[in-house]
């Protein structure tokens, strides 16, 4: 099954599946979905005498242990908390092996390979996805309450960021940048006369938006890319769905250009989630915008400073102004006196 | 005086032959990088036709605002200074009247097409 295209850890990928998954005699048709500086994933299929199981492989860049951001948990913990989620409900890949050191792969996780779109554009516009729209606000409400209910004693270590924490990360982030951003300046001051007590953390995904959610015919079929998890406030993925930059244009349905955050909370509320209010869905999507607009100055850094001269990452740095435009439109609602 | 083609012909030439010659002849990764730098050369194409006008307002602005003379660098600064100090509160009617034209008109040069700026309900009609 193996080609001499294939890439030189295909031998332990096919050693370590047959080791790990039973009944499984060789893999197939292994090639590369995606990759980024944190990690990569390589789509695959495991062969049994009479199935053909379609997997993902996800692990660390070139099968190296590189150091993560700071913000992004290790992969052999995105796996664990990805487990935990499955056990309460909540639409993910089943992951039937984690990597260990005798696979010489290096850190990574196997999961199953659910059919779907993550391209926003498409979910958004398409014919295809019109029955699933409707339903998708609603949904992720019922989605994140089910992620939040997982009792924090199963989570083992995780980071804990309350929302000041959080707050002044992003703060020195961007005072680091020495720019001025007047906009983020009113942004930063909404905010912080606003910042929520750290009175219910729970476990957060960290980055739950269109991209990062694996849509079928029927609606949410997995949440995926949990890197970013932590414990924080609940309502941080809530408001990180509405940011505007996530409606792909589809500007008036506020949660993920697909619905409204009243269906939200309504499918928060519905599946056991406790005290969510617009008001704190809105901290955070103002929150969310900032924060999307700093992360664009941080990718032009990674042009300016030399690690990354790629023309899209200069660019980026041209759409910290789109955030905003956004935080305007939020928080000075009303037309300005002539 | 520099003769003729201007800046923004020469821009516009080299956008064009990125969009209709070579973009055709590229795929994956190296098409999605074409297709930034073209737009990357509209962006700048749009800053040299309306960015000269929009600092001028800008500055005007923030000139009035702060009660002081400087150029954009030192005004953006001082407002910044200001308002992390509270000496400027953000409810402040000239304060958002300056940040809404200076954010539209810097979209407008960014991300013409930004939903947030189509949308915008300070856009002029």
């Amino acid at each position: 099954m193996m080609s001499a295209s294939q890439p030189s850890f295909a031998p332990a990928l096919n050693a370590a599946i047959q080791r790990a998954m039973v009944g499984v005699n060789a893999i197939a048709n292994l090639h590369r979905l995606s990759g980024g500086a944190s990690q990569e994933t390589w789509s695959f299929d495991a062969l049994t005498g009479d199935q053909i199981l379609p997997l993902v492989l996800r692990r660390a860049p070139g099968g190296a242990l590189v150091q993560r951001s700071v913000t992004a948990v290790s992969l052999a913990t995105e796996a664990r908390v990805i487990r935990l989620a499955e056990a309460a409900r909540v639409p993910v890949p089943p992951v039937p092996y984690v990597l260990q050191d005798s696979d010489e792969l290096g850190p990574g996780y196997i999961m199953g390979r659910i059919e779907g779109e993550t391209i926003a554009r498409k979910i958004l516009r398409d014919p295809e996805y019109a029955a699933a729209r409707p339903k998708l606000a609603r949904q992720c409400g019922e989605i994140l309450a089910l992620i939040h209910g997982i009792g924090k004693s199963q989570l083992g270590e995780l980071r804990v960021v309350t929302p000041k924490a959080q707050f002044e990360q992003y703060r020195s982030i961007y005072d680091g940048y020495d720019y001025p951003h007047p906009v983020f300046e009113v942004a930063f001051k909404w905010l912080e006369g606003r910042i929520p007590e750290p009175r219910e953390l729970t476990l957060v995904h960290g980055d739950f938006r269109n991209g990062n959610l694996m849509i079928g015919q029927d609606g949410v079929r997995a949440v995926l890319d949990w890197e970013l998890t932590h414990i924080g406030d609940p309502a941080e993925d809530l408001g990180w769905i509405c940011v505007n930059s996530w409606r792909f244009g589809e500007t008036h349905k506020v949660v993920g250009g697909f619905g409204d955050v009243s269906e939200l909370l309504a499918g928060y509320a519905g599946a056991g989630g406790a005290g969510m209010t617009a008001e704190r869905v809105k901290f955070w999507e103002v929150f969310g915008t900032l924060k999307w607009g700093i992360m664009c100055m941080t990718m032009y850094q990674a042009f300016a400073l030399g690690s990354d001269r790629s023309v899209e990452r200069a660019a980026i740095g041209r759409r910290s102004s789109e955030t905003e435009i956004d935080l305007v439109n939020l928080l000075y609602p009303k037309a300005p006196a002539p | 005086m520099m003769d003729q083609p201007s800046a923004t012909e020469i821009l516009t030439a080299v956008r064009e032959f990125i969009e209709k010659h070579a973009m055709p002849e590229l795929t994956g990764r190296t098409a999605f990088h074409a297709r930034v730098a073209a737009n990357a050369i509209a962006i700048i194409v749009r800053e040299l036709d309306q960015g000269d006008r929009a600092n001028v307002a800008e500055q005007l602005r923030l000139e009035q605002l702060l009660q002081r003379k400087g150029n954009l660098a030192e005004l953006n600064r001082e407002l910044c200074r200001r308002l992390r100090t509270n000496e400027l509160a953000i409810d402040d009617a000239g304060l958002s009247r300056h940040l809404t034209l200076t954010t539209l008109a810097k979209v407008a040069i960014d991300q013409p097409n930004y939903s947030g700026l189509l949308h915008s309900p300070h856009r002029p009609d």
